[in-house]
């Protein structure tokens, strides 16, 4: 396409991106600031995640985008139309296929591999920003890995719900040195995070911090010894593809209590309808 | 004996511009002993605890601390990340206004349970026992653990305060006019707590008060100081039944005889 840059960031700042990138990696969970450009959609749709991936993307590359799973969300589809016109990379919807998977709110049920790099779009980047308000003193308790807050945290969860009431963006130790928030995943997909093959990059455009955790890197989720961190998922199978180990969204299909469960991660749904699975609600293929 | 100390200073000076708040003051502490700082406001007796606790930093002077392992450390010149340790698990500090060291949004167990957590604690369940334990140890039912602070009285929210510091055991207390705004029943049981407490636990503190009750109460030893200087210093009852400084015969001579 003429008239922009290759996925339209100019070089300069995809290499001021790129040595932020690099910084991060080399601190596994440690939030690096970098400059964040206005991009062409607003705060919260992914400016953050859409420039790292801009800083990774070559031509050869393959793109995947997914918003809370899907692929065929407004969010997913217009930064997938993005760099298909910015970059002319191939896209693909397909998890084994990509290269680059750029995500928000999910990691995808199919496991990644070595060749694969996963962009997380994050909202917000400081895990203890609803526990103390000021940035120099979180900034302090980084550096002197002082994390005693976030427990008291999860002790007052236990002590008013009887159990760790965080189902999203459940905080993690990286490496374990750094606490860090993995972005609004479900806790369902944290233990996903532990020694992926996969690079994974977190970029956040608004608070513009960028932070990252290495392939085969530590990660475990914050927890008591005597309430260890658990996953939940709706106890249904997916109505679609029959599914029992996936992550499932819950949809209202009528106005008299009609309820459809169904994959969140439309990719994992479709190839195991394509293999012949069918749900209760799905249709043969 | 003078080899034996706690916490040691010398020499310290520090002027606020042209208001002298320490001019030379010498201090020392020893294990299990409580120390009173008494004297007007503005005297420099609050300037003196937090330069004693490395809060503040002195212009001149040095501060010793000698830890567990009997090694003697530069307060001021201790490294960030060993002062904070060492305030997070063998120091302790009350405040005037418990409000200013707890957390108002979190239960009176999380409150307790912080410094545990802090300190690499990991089980829940332990966690909570000890923070009843020293509930009860301040005298506040175990069933209120999981009230929030915001429901206590002035006198409770003090005694949770005292709880959440004495948790990790320290050897060294430091208490700003720890019964201040309480009061005077409430601050007798206060003070009670607080003798039993020190004296069980055999731990050392600093005190800062300008209620010369309160020290005679509490303290084995008295300092008092008058614009930055100390002016005395002895046995608690020594100072105040025979003051030899014009300014501590002023002070003892102003209390009010009930």
């Amino acid at each position: 396409m003429t008239g922009y840059n290759f996925a339209y960031l100019d070089e300069q700042t995809k290499r001021m991106i790129r040595r932020a990138l690099l910084k991060a990696v080399a601190i596994p969970g440690h939030q690096v600031p970098f400059g964040s450009r206005e991009m062409p959609l607003p705060y919260g749709w992914g400016t953050g995640g859409i420039q790292v991936t801009a800083a990774v993307l070559g031509p050869n590359d393959t793109l995947k985008v997914i918003d809370q799973g899907a692929d065929d969300t407004t969010n997913a589809v217009s930064i997938r139309r993005f760099f298909a016109r910015t970059a002319g990379v191939a896209t693909t919807t397909r998890t084994a296929e990509a290269t680059i998977i750029q995500t928000r709110h999910r990691i995808p049920e199919q496991k990644l591999h070595e060749n694969q790099i996963i962009v997380y779009q994050v909202p917000q980047p400081e895990p203890l920003s609803r526990l103390e308000s000021s940035r120099i003193e979180t900034t302090r308790m980084h550096g002197l890995a002082e994390y005693g807050l976030m427990h008291v945290k999860l002790y007052e969860d236990i002590t008013r719900f009887g159990h760790v009431s965080l189902s999203y963006d459940y905080p993690v130790m990286v490496n374990d040195r750094y606490l860090m928030a993995p972005s609004p995943i479900p806790a369902f997909d944290n233990p996903k995070m532990d020694m992926m093959p996969a690079l994974q990059l977190f970029g956040a455009g608004r608070e513009k911090r960028i932070y990252a955790i290495p392939p085969y890197t530590k990660v475990v989720s914050l927890d008591f010894d005597d309430h260890p961190f658990r996953t939940t998922r709706a106890p249904h199978a997916c109505g679609l593809c029959g599914a029992t180990d996936s992550y499932l969204d819950e949809v209202v299909t009528d106005d008299r209590g009609g309820r459809l469960f169904v994959c969140s991660d439309t990719d994992h749904c479709e190839t195991h309808r394509d293999v012949g699975h069918v749900g209760s609600e799905g249709v043969a293929a | 004996m003078s080899d034996e100390t706690l916490l040691s200073a010398r020499g310290l000076n520090l002027h606020f511009g042209t208001i002298p708040a320490l001019v030379n003051v010498d201090a020392d502490l020893w294990p299990g002993e409580v120390l009173a700082v008494v004297g007007e406001s503005g005297s420099g007796k609050t300037t003196l605890l937090n330069v004693l606790s490395g809060r503040m930093a002195a212009q001149s002077g040095v501060v010793w601390y000698r830890d567990t392992a009997g090694r003697i450390a530069d307060v001021h010149a201790m490294p960030q990340p060993s002062l904070r340790a060492l305030h997070r698990s063998d120091w302790g500090f009350v405040q005037q206004n418990p409000r200013d060291n707890l957390r108002m949004g979190v239960t009176a167990g999380g409150n307790v349970g912080e410094r545990l957590m802090a300190q690499g604690s990991r089980h829940y369940g332990d966690i909570r026992a000890e923070a009843i334990r020293w509930l009860e140890q301040v005298e506040i039912d175990a069933d209120r653990v999981d009230d929030l602070p915001r429901t206590f009285s002035g006198g409770m929210l003090q005694r949770l305060q005292i709880a959440r510091t004495l948790v990790t055991h320290p050897r060294l207390v430091f208490m700003d006019e720890p019964t201040g705004g309480l009061d005077v029943s409430v601050q007798a049981r206060l003070l009670d707590l607080i003798r039993g407490l020190v004296a069980r636990f055999g731990i050392a503190a600093v005190l800062v008060t300008h209620d010369l009750a309160v020290a005679r109460l509490l303290a084995h030893r008295v300092m008092v100081m008058q614009r930055g200087v100390v002016v005395e210093t002895g046995l608690t009852d020594q100072v105040l039944d025979d003051p030899q400084h014009p300014y501590t015969q002023l002070l003892v001579s102003s209390v009010l005889q009930a």
